[in-house]
């Protein structure tokens, strides 16, 4: 598959150091995800580094035609990563706007673009980083499961870090990974597309909790918490709906999935 | 030409997305269609390095054309006319018409039959001719099923897509004289060829697109598999050919490699049946062929897109439909929903350059930015990067350097801009951000956003009693 990177990505060793860009979806909503994520770099021998003034990549304003918006948020970030350490991003989705929309966000201002230009050679997605740079292997220790994997598109076709959550779902001995019809389809969650356009939104996500019920699998996971939270929330809905009181398809971020089956904890 | 009902173009778009995505038999038809199509094109497309370098260079053949665009189009019309064929230019859909109507006029043409052309789409020539009382028949198989039904294509390269096998059976025995009903593809097919064969050779001119014109040869080549685009450019006495003036390619040598793309990607065929190379008119002592050629050349609009170095990218597509046949929007609304003469992705970023950015801008938000066009488009338009671009201008202060299309502007609202630039405020600065995110989670609401439209179909999103930098702070004190 053809990602927006054309030619294969050179990975670095293993450091003894790398930045955390949490991403605000995981920092306000799903922080266990963000723990775990920290607890899976840290058993890897790398000491994280949380910089405190961390928001928001920008993305939310950058796609819905806010640029100046957008570039005002981004620039706040291009800051808060002086060492040459890589930064490890839980979202596909927010790494590809740092690795491959920071460089054109910025494109007018020299001194700027340099900046956003160095920091995205050093932007990797979080499955991407455990397979390619931290060597994860670990193996699993919890009860036999089947489980459905959902990769975001820009996971999918601007980081190829689609190929590296299912690598390391495929190490775990006892976790059958389904195969849902159309997996490599959008789960129409879009950003501000979801509320902008919440009936076409609505019908592709119905799709998407329609195709992921039919593999029967207990869960769904994925590295990226907007679709995660798209996909669950309809899920979620469509039981309320219908009076049920257990959840037809629970789901979490594939951080905490790992971490769990993979930590000696209870799965 | 289909327009947009003004004055709001987005809830106009919006009730007929609605429309299209209540109608579950339609959204079958779509879906099934596209996975045919989606899996027809992977069967092309084995060797993944084969289809880069093919890529490659289609891009490539693109990109050098749009650079050379009008040392070309000269070079174009010096070939064409020295080969026999008469160049016109036309500014728009009017002028293009006027063109068309005034060769008509001068051959005494009562009747026209046309091949597959979704430029005369584009430019209404069917009601242009008949408001001034000459037929206009469609000859392409689903061209002529959407003329009979009254209705317009919902896909650039399958025209009626959207229209069951029964509905065409229904609509052959209304408006068919002595038909039968039947449900027989095959037999369908035989009941329409009939009819169109008569008309060819009733028809005083034949009508067709134009898929490359090569500029060093003035040959124009057209893409078809049923044959008729053939019969409409031999057996009338005339033909006209339209085309936009992107269509042009230097050299002979470029066309195979674009054709290639094209219907590998179009409708997943190694080639087609017929590919047309039509260099001048009937030469004495040839037996068939028309006595007259005509190329016209529309702008309608292509020349704002040309003059933007970014924007020039739409021009470099080929119109194979792949874009529209991965989207999983398109695959949920269908083509008539976008109430433009393109729909899908190629639509909405082209549409705004013949119709204005008012009239069009919704279509640029209807789009999740998945990348499944990008990652298909054979000539690799940056398609998501041009659909950013168009909400940035739509939604541009007037005036600005942000501002540069026709209709930029349009979709400002004083509302949305001031939630973007408290949004901007609070994530660009840490204490707000904190303080807005401290209440949310100490509130559980997420009461800045408006959730009604989320909370139609999903369960509200509810922030954690914690955030993870307060979590981080407890572990490591
Ligand atoms: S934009 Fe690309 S994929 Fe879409 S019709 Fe044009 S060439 Fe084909």
């Amino acid at each position: 598959m053809e990602t927006s990177c054309h030619s294969p990505r050179q990975y670095p060793p293993k450091p003894g150091n790398a930045y955390l860009f949490a991403t605000c979806l995981v920092d306000q909503f799903a922080p266990e995800a963000g723990l775990d994520t920290v607890r899976l770099l840290e058993r890897e021998g790398i000491v994280v580094h949380f910089p405190p003034d961390q928001t928001c990549c920008g993305q939310p304003a950058y796609t819905s035609g806010y640029p100046d918006e957008a570039r005002a948020v981004a620039r706040r970030q291009l800051d808060l990563f002086p060492e040459p350490w890589p930064v490890v991003v839980p979202s596909g989705s927010c790494a590809a706007m740092m690795r491959h929309h920071y460089p054109k966000l910025f494109a007018d201002d020299a001194a700027l673009l340099a900046k956003a230009r160095e920091l995205s050679q050093r932007v990797f997605e979080l499955t991407e980083f455990l397979v390619h740079v931290a060597g994860f292997k670990h193996s699993d220790s919890g009860q036999p499961c089947t489980i459905a994997l959902h990769t975001s598109c820009h996971a999918r076709r601007e980081m190829g870090s689609h190929e590296t959550s299912a690598t390391l779902l495929a190490g775990l001995a006892k976790v059958r990974v389904e195969q849902q019809a159309r997996s490599e389809e959008c789960c129409g969650f879009g950003g501000t597309f979801s509320i902008r356009e919440p009936d076409i939104s609505a019908a592709i996500v119905s799709d998407k909790v329609d195709s992921l019920c039919a593999t029967g699998a207990e869960r769904v996971v994925s590295a990226d918490c907007g679709c995660l939270f798209n996909i669950l929330g309809r899920a979620a809905k469509l039981d309320q709906i219908a009076g049920r009181k257990t959840p037809t398809l629970p789901g979490e971020h594939i951080a905490s999935f790992l971490w769990r089956r993979t930590s000696g904890k209870q799965a | 030409m289909s327009q947009m009902a003004m004055p709001d173009p987005a809830s106009a778009f919006r009730q007929r997305s609605r429309s299209a995505v209540d109608d579950s038999a339609q959204r079958q038809n779509f879906r099934s269609a596209m996975d045919y199509l989606q899996a027809k094109r992977r069967t092309q497309f084995p060797d993944e390095q084969e289809l880069v370098g093919l890529r490659d260079l289609g891009e490539a053949i693109r990109r050098y054309s749009l650079a050379n665009l009008p040392r070309l189009l000269e070079q174009l019309e010096q070939n064409l006319t020295a080969n026999g064929i008469r160049v016109h230019w036309a500014e728009n859909a009017e002028e293009a018409n006027a063109i068309a109507l005034a060769i008509a006029r001068r051959v005494e043409a009562r009747r026209i039959v046309k091949g597959k052309s979704m430029v005369s789409e584009e430019i209404g020539f069917n009601h242009a001719m008949q408001a001034a009382g000459i037929e206009a028949l469609e000859s392409d198989m689903g061209e002529y099923i959407v003329q009979l039904a009254g209705e317009t294509p919902s896909h650039i390269i399958m025209p009626a897509i959207h229209k069951t096998k029964q509905a065409i059976a229904a609509l052959f025995v209304e408006k068919i004289p002595g038909v039968e009903y039947t449900e027989d593809v095959d037999a369908l097919i035989q009941i329409g060829r009939r009819v169109l064969r008569r008309k060819f050779a009733e028809a005083d001119i034949g009508l067709s697109g134009v898929n490359f014109a090569v500029a060093e040869t003035g040959t124009l080549c057209l893409v078809e598999n049923e044959g008729n685009g053939r019969m409409c450019t031999t057996v009338p006495r005339v033909h006209i050919a339209v085309t936009g003036i992107e269509k042009v390619v230097e050299k002979l040598e470029h066309v195979p490699p674009l054709f290639s793309l094209l219907t590998r990607s179009a409708t997943g065929q190694a080639v087609t049946t017929y590919l047309n190379l039509i260099s001048h008119p009937r030469q004495p002592g040839e037996k068939d062929g028309p006595e007259e050629v005509h190329l016209i050349l529309i702008d309608n609009g292509r020349s704002q897109a040309y003059a933007d170095a970014q924007l020039r990218t739409t021009l470099q597509c080929i119109r194979c439909g792949a874009c529209m046949n991965h989207c999983p929007v398109y695959a949920r609304i269908g083509g008539h929903a976008y109430g433009t003469t393109y729909p899908g992705p190629i639509g909405a970023i082209v549409s705004p350059h013949m119709l204005g950015l008012a009239a069009t801008y919704p279509l640029a938000f209807a789009s999740t930015l998945c990348h499944a066009c990008v990652e298909v488009c054979p000539v690799r338009i940056p398609i998501t990067d041009l659909l950013i671009r168009l909400r940035n201008e739509a939604q541009a202060q007037p005036g600005t350097v942000n501002a540069s299309l026709r209709g930029s502007g349009a979709a400002r609202t004083a509302l949305v801009s001031a939630i973007w630039n408290a949004w901007a405020l609070i994530y660009s600065r840490l204490g707000l951000y904190c303080l807005t995110s401290w209440f949310m989670s100490r509130g559980r609401a997420l009461s800045p956003i408006e959730q009604g439209a989320w909370t139609r179909s999903r369960t509200p999103l509810t922030p954690a009693p914690r955030r993870l930098r307060d979590l981080l702070k407890d572990r490591r004190p």
